[in-house]
């Protein structure tokens, strides 16, 4: 046996290194700060480990399926009778399997940065930034009631900003870091009016309560509220637009390709790995809820992520910048996994697509921390973020080599490695829910080999550049979280999920749809045989196509033009039509009427004072014609 | 001596203290400890009353005292606390200590003006522990006379202009409020009572329904316009933009709450169908405030200014809180006000700390402050954060129980403006992440600041213990908010049962 209430030592770690590296981090050598910060995430790790054998092969199961179990709960906030916010940790298989996922994770970019941020100013503000953002992750995935969950979630956002304006000197850094903040911020309101919404109709904040399918407050749909639409559904659908923030899908992505001006661990952290997957945990966590009584919001969760699928697949077939071709690839998995759990049906094997998004969360998470941190160490050995200035690295830097291919074959699709098995699982659930889900799917899983292979040739093999100086394979603290990646990579796949992480916790049965499976290795070979043909040799294949689809492609390159129309938003409409003439009513009519008023006293004292002349004759006219006045009066009343 | 009447006692005397003073360097050694004194004496009160209500007192105002002052119109000195005042105490003990190591520097009649700051906050002091409201009126007063000599000598810019502005307006609002005072009290006498000013015996009578109806208005405006409500709100940005550094952080600190309070203290508690009748009306106005200041602010150039209207939007959401009517979403104006109080005078302490250095208050001419000052500028962001509600700092948990209190009303009314003001949220993000991006970060783009220092040991101690006040709110808000509910127990039942 084991007693849980110590899972909530997995977040306080990482919390209580935050506050020592953070005010005393100046005080000795950096590399302390990076080291205590490094072993206090590794001890996260061991304890989500041991938390993760107890739950899953001793303790969680009861009658065959996995409870949801309270490790800590204290009350933190009382609102109203009904409603209180408490801190606490609530283990059921999704968030024990997060845990394991951001320790695994965040322990291996801690190990990495020791030897990537080497030198840099502020090491010990990086390391202390880092232990926040795990601390943040943690806690919202451990989560027991849906408004910890969103306090969690604004302190992912902040250390997130953080970590993205690390270069704090650096103007494109401070805006990405703004941008990817405000933006998530406004999805956040969604979140906030969402569970206000929830809250009112449920009267509880608690997980447990919320998402017990015999419950009561699962059934409190509410009535028609708007569009023909519940309010369970709308508050769901207000919750997603929080998640869609903070997971990028469209159209609230624009902020995740900017991220990238952070440090390459952190990318690998967050805006692969982890905080940008919240939104599936978020609809996972939930799941019951959207899946019972409001499957019109998970239609929505499905096309939006779909769609996001496709429109980040396309995009990335077109970038230079390695960061961001990873970046849009994340949103693209990202959209598969949304699309994976839009698609599920609740309970059993109906559960398929929620389980299909849970694994591919995980595999994903491993497979694309490797191929950032791969493409940190690229970045590290030739000083460049874009792939023109690369090409042959395959001699220079083996270890990154061998081990970013495993990545991109993973990612790919091939068989018998992880991202196969997910992937095909997410495929064979939106088969059997909706074809047009399913065909737009595959044809990303099309993409994505081709986008991730064009990718690899064009760094590794094509053109050897002239490099300034012979580009060096990283040091080893560098080079072995790639191999334990690339081992989690492989060996992911064959973690049995649909015993472990189901939508109600029962283990069912899952056979493999071999039709599926083929046609989906096939379409991954065919983008990686097409890559191949264009970019393993130089050639003039690629700017041919570019130019016979030149609109298109241009429109691609150019992002659709999002970036384009939210600045029109935000600068020409919200700054200049809604800011500016505020500032201007404020300071011309309401403070205008103001000093009016004190204007116009000003102007009857000065009249006023006109009397006050000093001159005889005025005081003299004023008396008679005054007594004129006053007999006038009396004798027009005495005639009464 | 009782301990609520040292409140006022311990400034004066600090006053005292500072008149035999023949340097500065003497004059900030008193100061600051009595000034450290009071701020023991409000934790000291804070620390009985939970240990009194601990024991089981369940009075609704503790450690009363009652001395007939002027006996023809039945004014008391009367005083007593509920756990609010003594929040809002232990508010004004912080941000007046932390204003007097703000104002360490003040060279040019140094005396004069710590004395003028410490009597204003002994004004404050008594607003807080008064429950008669003519005394309350007058401590009101005490506190509003001595901001005009503070902005128009110690002022920067227009500071004539702006500090007439300030007083002419607060001034107004002054004319409203007596009026509404005597309103209430030549009216106490309708059910065969004495005439009175307490507002514990007037709150067990019931005031005539037409009489409500004048009165409330009048002092819910009165008392509004002190907490910058909208329309009469522009004596904020110009009076701050203009007042020195600490009477800037006491301004917006506390006075401004002065404003919040006495709208339910007086207003809301002594006349709850007048509250009822109005409250739409307050209610667009106040939602008006919240956004209308948050979006004031992001046009903004000059720090302070950015700030005043931050205010405006902060302090309209108190005033909305409060007109929602029900425990929670008071209990979250209530500690709006402790939050705002807090994170305001932190920003302006820092604000005042940097121009100190750099001379200039606009945003455009500085840049990549990090750099030069890292200490004042991790300050800022944390303020910052703080003010665009990140949990665990103080707004967080005001803004939070103030939407979930003000969602509680299902109509569609309530329903928008709610859903009007959590948008200010984001446009809060938007200014102040405006400000840390273009002051902090980025390069140094002015030369001559490179040679800046960093804070000095009375701005840390300053700016410190503000920090601590709102991350001690942020991270274990139950305590305050238990104590704060307590004490919203009667005013909220007397709203409700006049429910029509």
């Amino acid at each position: 046996m084991i007693d849980f209430s110590i899972s909530v030592l997995v977040p306080l770690l990482p919390l209580f290194m935050f506050i020592f590296i953070g005010l005393t981090g100046h005080k000795f050598k950096p590399l302390v700060s990076g080291i205590l910060g490094t072993l206090s995430i590794f001890t996260s790790l061991v304890i989500s480990y041991t938390i993760a054998y107890q739950y899953f092969f001793n303790v969680g199961k009861v009658n065959g399926v996995y409870q949801k179990i309270i490790g800590f709960n204290t009350v933190w906030l009382q609102l109203t009778q009904n409603l209180h916010i408490d801190m606490g940790t609530l283990l059921d298989p999704i968030s024990v399997m997060m845990i394991v996922v951001i320790t695994t994770v965040s322990s291996m970019v801690h190990l990495y940065s020791l030897g990537y941020m080497k030198g840099e100013k502020g090491f010990h503000r990086f390391f202390s930034f880092l232990s926040l953002f795990s601390f943040s992750m943690l806690g919202l995935v451990l989560a027991t009631n849906i408004f910890q969950m969103y306090i969690f979630w604004e302190l992912v956002g902040v250390s997130s900003f953080l970590l993205i304006g690390f270069y704090y000197e650096k103007p494109s850094a401070v805006r990405a870091s703004k941008k990817a903040f405000i933006v998530t911020r406004f999805a956040d309101l969604g979140f906030l009016l969402g569970i206000l919404l929830l809250s009112y109709t449920t009267k509880t904040f608690d997980f447990i309560q919320l998402t017990n399918p015999n419950g009561a407050a699962i059934h409190m749909g509410g009535s028609v509220l708007f569009m023909g639409l519940s309010t369970m559904t709308w508050a769901l659908i207000m919750i997603f637009i929080g998640g869609a923030g903070k997971s990028a899908m469209f159209p609230l992505h624009i902020w995740l390709p900017d991220a990238m001006e952070g440090p390459t661990p952190v990318s690998a952290l967050i805006h692969a790995a982890t905080m940008v997957v919240a939104g599936v945990y978020l609809v996972a966590r939930l799941f019951p809820m959207f899946a019972i009584s409001a499957p019109a919001g998970l239609e929505v969760v499905a096309y939006v992520g779909a769609f996001s699928s496709l429109f980040a697949a396309i995009i990335a077939c077109t970038q230079f910048d390695i960061k961001r071709v990873l970046a849009y690839s994340t949103m693209s998995q990202i959209g598969y996994m949304m699309l994976a759990v839009g698609v599920s049906g609740y309970g059993g094997e109906e559960g398929l697509g929620f389980m299909a998004s849970m694994f591919h969360l995980f595999t994903h998470a491993m497979f694309k921390a490797l191929l950032f941190l791969g493409a940190g160490a690229i970045i590290h050995a030739v000083h460049s973020n874009f792939m023109y200035d690369m090409g042959g690295l395959r001699k220079h830097l083996p270890i990154t080599h061998i081990t970013f291919l495993i990545a991109v074959l993973t990612i790919s699709g091939v068989p018998f490695l992880s991202g196969f098995f997910s992937k095909d699982e997410i495929l064979a659930a939106a088969y059997a829910h909706n074809k047009i889900l399913f065909f737009s799917a595959l044809f990303v899983a099309g993409l994505t080999a081709f986008y991730m292979s064009r990718l690899y040739f064009n760094v590794f093999w094509g053109k050897e550049n002239h490099y300034h100086h012979t580009p060096k394979e990283s040091p080893l603290t560098m080079t072995i979280p790639l191999m334990i990646l690339a081992v989690f990579s492989i060996v992911a796949g064959y973690i049995p999920f649909h015993n472990l992480v189901t939508s109600d916790g029962k283990p069912f049965e899952t056979e493999m749809n071999y039709t599926i499976a083929s046609i989906s290795v096939l379409f991954g070979l065919v983008g990686i045989v097409i890559a191949a043909i264009m970019y393993a040799k130089p050639t003039n294949i690629p700017d041919k196509i570019v130019a016979s689809v030149k609109t298109f492609h241009k429109w691609a390159f150019n992002k659709f033009y999002f970036d384009e129309l939210y600045l029109f938003v935000t600068k020409r409409v919200l700054f200049n039509c809604v800011s500016r003439p505020v500032a201007w009513f404020d300071r011309h009519i309401i403070d205008g009427s103001m000093n009016g008023i004190s204007n116009v006293t000003n102007y009857i004292s000065v009249k006023i004072k006109g009397f006050q002349s000093g001159q005889v004759q005025q005081y003299g006219f004023v008396f008679v014609m005054g007594a004129v006045l006053l007999v006038a009066t009396f004798i027009y009343l005495l005639t009464y | 001596m009782d301990i609520l009447t040292s409140f006022v006692v311990v400034p004066l005397l600090t006053i005292i203290g500072i008149f035999f003073c023949k340097s500065n360097k003497q004059t900030r050694v008193v100061s600051a400890i009595g000034m450290s004194i009071q701020l023991i004496l409000a934790f000291r009160l804070l620390a009985m009353y939970l240990y009194a209500r601990h024991g089981g007192n369940t009075a609704e105002m503790l450690f009363m005292k009652d001395y007939i002052w002027f006996p023809a119109l039945n004014i008391h000195y009367a005083i007593g606390v509920d756990g609010i005042s003594v929040a809002m105490i232990c508010l004004t003990s912080i941000v007046v200590f932390a204003g007097i190591f703000a104002s360490w520097e003040v060279e040019y009649l140094h005396k004069a003006f710590v004395i003028s700051l410490i009597l204003l906050s002994s004004g404050v002091f008594g607003f807080f522990i008064s429950i008669d409201i003519f005394t309350m009126f007058l401590f009101y007063e005490v506190a509003v006379i001595p901001m005009y000599i503070l902005i128009g000598i110690w002022g920067s810019g227009p500071k004539e202009y702006s500090a007439m502005k300030l007083t002419l307006m607060l001034m107004g609002g002054s004319a409203f409020l007596m009026l509404g005072l005597i309103g209430i009290y030549v009216n106490t006498g309708a059910e065969g009572h004495a005439l009175t000013f307490n507002i514990l015996e007037i709150a067990k009578i019931h005031l005539p329904h037409d009489i409500q109806m004048i009165f409330f208005p009048i002092t819910f405006v009165g008392f509004g316009v002190l907490g910058a409500m909208f329309p009469f709100h522009t004596w904020s940005p110009d009076g701050h933009a203009s007042a020195p550094t600490a009477v800037s952080m006491l301004h917006a600190g506390v006075l401004m709450k002065l404003g919040g309070y006495g709208c339910f203290r007086v207003a809301m508690y002594l006349m709850p169908e007048g509250a009822h009748a109005w409250s739409t009306l307050f209610i667009t106005l106040t939602a008006i405030s919240v956004i209308y200041g948050a979006f004031g602010a992001i046009w903004q150039k000059d720090l302070k200014y950015i700030n005043a209207y931050s205010s405006v939007s902060h302090c309209g959401l108190v005033l909305f809180a409060i007109l929602m009517m029900n425990k929670t979403a008071m209990d979250g104006a209530i500690i709006q006000m402790l939050s705002h109080g807090i994170m305001t005078a932190l920003f302006f302490a820092l604000i005042g700390m940097i121009y100190g250095r750099t001379h200039t208050r606009i945003i455009t001419e500085m840049g990549g402050l990090m750099k030069i000052m890292p200490f004042l500028a991790v300050c800022y962001v944390i303020a910052g954060l703080a003010s665009l509600g990140l949990p665990g700092f103080s707004g967080f948990v005001a803004e939070m129980t103030v939407f979930v209190g003000a969602f509680q009303h299902a109509e569609t009314f309530y329903r928008i403006v709610t859903i009007l003001a959590c948008s200010s949220i984001v446009v809060t993000a938007v200014y102040i992440l405006r400000v840390v991006g273009v002051l902090l970060f980025g390069p140094v783009t002015n030369d001559h600041f490179l040679q800046l220092k960093d804070a000095k040991w009375y701005e840390k101690v300053s700016t410190v213990t503000l920090i601590l006040g709102i991350t001690a709110i942020g991270v274990a808000p139950l305590w305050l908010s238990n104590l704060i509910q307590d004490s919203l127990t009667p005013i909220v039942e007397r709203l409700s049962i006049v429910q029509f």
